[in-house]
């Protein structure tokens, strides 16, 4: 249950903020973000920003990279990884 | 610079003269382009009309101006910057003047070279001549695209004018904004030319004419940005090069100061204009100089004018904008341009032109064309590292070169190093694609059509890259890369953005013409024959121009670290969101023009107006989506409510 709410707000700050629509079938769990260009290198910063405000995660330097941050379900997966240590 | 609007009856039943009121009124929608004086002529089949600004031979130089002998008529905007030394041709071969102006010059070149009376001018000019002893009428424009001319053919009527404006109102429909021309805007940040943003209306193409014989309208190039094949350059040494460079833009320079009244400069206190007023200065005229700044310190760059000033002693003039200064005078300032546009830089560039013309300027002189003619912008260096990295993508050292471009976008963990890999990685695999240069621009750009309405995507689907390169006049796979580069941004930014949006009409809004040395075919053309590592030597740019000045402007300003162009609009773009701007993007007014996904433009509205950091792309898009609801407010909804 928790993973679905942390699922809608990731998705929602993706599609509202860089999409700009709330039509839930323009994102897919699974696409890169930088690949397709939905968020560029700040966005990813801005991203980083919501992890800590929403979910109290403190991103470290080293793990500021693609595979933990750069889709709906790697930063589903980083977060729970991170939960898991807390 | 003036203004010129007129109608040829392709149909040939004449009944012109019927209506000469009716264009004659419609130029006085060209008053700011010439307030001076005004004329107008007609034959059977045809209207001239002008509206002068009087810069050369204040007395004589009225137009439409005729050779009743020729059976010639012209009306001309623009000035040719070498009639002294044409006239003192045509005179030795036994022409007979009647006035001191340029404009008859263009009568007897005509007279003696017929079509080609182009090849000789050197200069910017919107022309349209009419020669009823051959029916034909000649519709031409200037070599790389300072001065204007539109044109729309409906049935059996070719209209044109130096503004849209003035053609609207005389076409049989009511105009539209065509998507094709909007797709492009969203693109290449202009219509791909001829195209316009008006539906049926087009440009005559920088470089080219059109040519009416009788009832049969053929276009024809006589002038383009040319490029040795690869491997063909100037292989003079540096020195020698720089010295030809500097005696060929004194040149352009003097002959640009040719004027019947005072001449001005711009200085923005980069390297192009220090190069310009310093150039002046050698030429023994002192002169007021004009300057734009900022309230925004990052913007702001009066620390490297004052550096000029103190130099050259120039006579100084500055205006200030301010925030709020770009959403009160945006909705005026489209009006002028007659185009959406992705950037507010406009707004400012009209606030220059209205201080140099209440200090009592009507010309000024600027830098503009250095960036394009001998590679100053980002965009060239990015290519030759694209270049250098395609040969080998694994490599990462050549990936890392990028970090060099944009030094400010270090991030922590790597984040920036990825995005610019993924980013600038883009065509990388066909480093031979003759648009492989602009790809990253044009996607980034292409992001705003996301706020498209429905319509508009159906509408689109075609590439508007694959159009732009279609309609290319020359074939460019030849050239050099960076050449191919430089021909790219010449065709599309510099014409129609620069010396339009940014030029000739936020110029003339205020009635002041400009003036582009560096614009001068003649160092174009010598300028393209230089070998690429003397325009960009490493990741230095403008290599030459710098090697050939690197004495005679402030050292500031010469190592001065060129910024990428980071505009305010990006910073401040909630500043845009005032109450009259916040309407013209209201749902109702969005679905009214129907171009934009009402609901999405919201969520934009919602992020900018939150405070929250907006992309380039983002910024672009909410000034884009915005200018464009303002020209069809302004042109398909209200336009007689505007027009008065």
């Amino acid at each position: 249950m928790e993973k679905q709410q942390t699922r809608a707000k990731l998705r929602s700050l993706i599609l509202e903020n860089y999409l700009f629509t709330d039509d839930e079938s323009e994102l897919e769990d699974e696409v890169s973000f930088l690949d397709t260009g939905i968020l560029d290198s700040m966005g990813i910063m801005e991203v980083i920003a919501f992890l800590n405000e929403e979910f109290d995660i403190e991103v470290a330097e080293e793990e500021m990279i693609p595979e933990n941050l750069d889709s709906i379900d790697n930063l589903l997966e980083y977060l729970a990884r991170k939960r898991a240590t807390v | 610079m003036c203004g010129l609007a007129g109608v040829l009856d392709l149909g040939g039943k004449g009944g012109m003269a019927s209506l000469q009121a009716r264009y004659s009124a419609l130029s006085g929608l060209l008053r700011h382009r010439g307030p001076d004086d005004a004329g107008a002529w007609t034959d059977a089949r045809t209207i001239l009309v002008h509206r002068r600004l009087s810069i050369l031979d204040l007395a004589g130089g009225a137009q439409p101006m005729l050779d009743n002998e020729a059976g010639l008529a012209l009306v001309f905007n623009g000035e040719i910057f070498n009639f002294i030394e044409l006239r003192e041709r045509l005179e030795a071969t036994g022409c007979q003047f009647r006035t001191h102006s340029d404009t008859e010059v263009i009568l007897h070149l005509y007279k003696q070279h017929g079509l080609d009376f182009v090849d000789h001018l050197n200069g910017q000019f919107a022309i349209a001549l009419r020669d009823t002893h051959q029916d034909r009428l000649v519709l031409a424009r200037d070599r790389v695209g300072i001065c204007p001319l539109f044109y729309a053919r409906e049935g059996k009527r070719l209209m044109f004018a130096s503004e849209i404006k003035s053609i609207l109102p005389a076409m049989g429909k009511s105009p539209s904004i065509s998507h094709e021309a909007l797709d492009e805007v969203f693109t290449f940040w202009v219509p791909a030319s001829p195209n316009t943003i008006f539906e049926g209306v087009f440009e005559v193409r920088p470089g080219h004419m059109l040519v009416v014989d009788g009832d049969r309208v053929v276009e024809r190039m006589y002038w383009d940005w040319s490029f040795p094949d690869a491997g063909n350059f100037d292989d003079a040494p540096a020195e020698t090069l720089a010295e030809r460079l500097v005696e060929l833009m004194t040149d352009a320079t003097r002959i640009r100061l040719r004027s019947d009244v005072p001449v001005g400069g711009y200085l923005s206190g980069g390297l192009d204009s220090s190069i310009l007023l310093t150039t002046i200065k050698g030429l023994g005229v002192t002169m007021s100089s004009f300057s734009v700044n900022f309230e925004d310190r990052e913007f702001d760059e009066s620390r490297f004018q004052q550096d000029v000033v103190k130099r050259l002693g120039t006579d100084h003039h500055s205006v200030m904008c301010r925030s709020g200064d770009i959403a009160s005078h945006l909705a005026r300032t489209v009006w002028h341009l007659e185009s959406p546009v992705l950037r507010t830089a406009p707004v400012p560039m009209g606030l220059l032109s209205g201080l140099a013309r209440d200090t009592g300027y009507k010309v000024v002189l600027t830098g503009e064309g250095a960036d394009e003619v001998f590679c100053g912008y980002d965009l060239f260096k990015e290519t030759k590292v694209r270049q250098f990295w395609a040969k080998y993508p694994q490599s990462d050292f050549r990936a890392s070169l990028l970090m060099r471009l944009y030094p400010w976008m270090e991030l922590p963990g790597g984040g920036a190093a990825s995005y610019l890999k993924s980013f600038f990685g883009q065509g990388l695999a066909t480093p031979e694609d003759a648009a492989f240069s602009h790809l990253p621009r044009w996607t980034t750009t292409a992001k705003g059509k996301l706020f498209f309405a429905d319509g508009i995507k159906a509408a689109t689907e075609t590439s508007a890259s694959a159009r732009l390169m279609s309609r290319l006049p020359t074939d460019i796979r030849h050239f050099h890369p960076l050449n191919r580069a430089q021909y790219l941004e010449a065709k599309t930014l510099l014409a129609g953005y620069l010396l339009s949006s940014q030029g000739d009409r936020v110029l003339m809004k205020n009635s002041v013409e400009g003036r582009f040395p560096f614009l001068d075919h003649r160092v174009i053309e010598f300028a393209s024959h230089l070998p690429p590592r003397l325009k960009i030597r490493g990741l230095n740019e403008k290599y030459l121009l710098k090697k050939a000045y690197e004495r005679a402007v402030p050292a500031s300003v010469v190592a001065r670290y060129k910024q990428p162009y980071r505009t305010p609009d990006v910073t401040d773009a909630a500043s845009l969101l005032t109450g009259e701007m916040r309407d013209t993007l209201s749902a109702s007014n969005l679905n009214r023009a129907g171009l934009f996904d009402a609901k999405r433009v919201e969520f934009l509205l919602k992020k900018v107006s939150g405070g929250k950091r907006v992309t380039i792309s983002e910024a672009q898009s909410l000034v884009g989506i915005l200018s464009t609801q303002l020209v069809h407010q302004q042109f398909i909804q209200d336009f007689h409510q505007w027009a008065a």
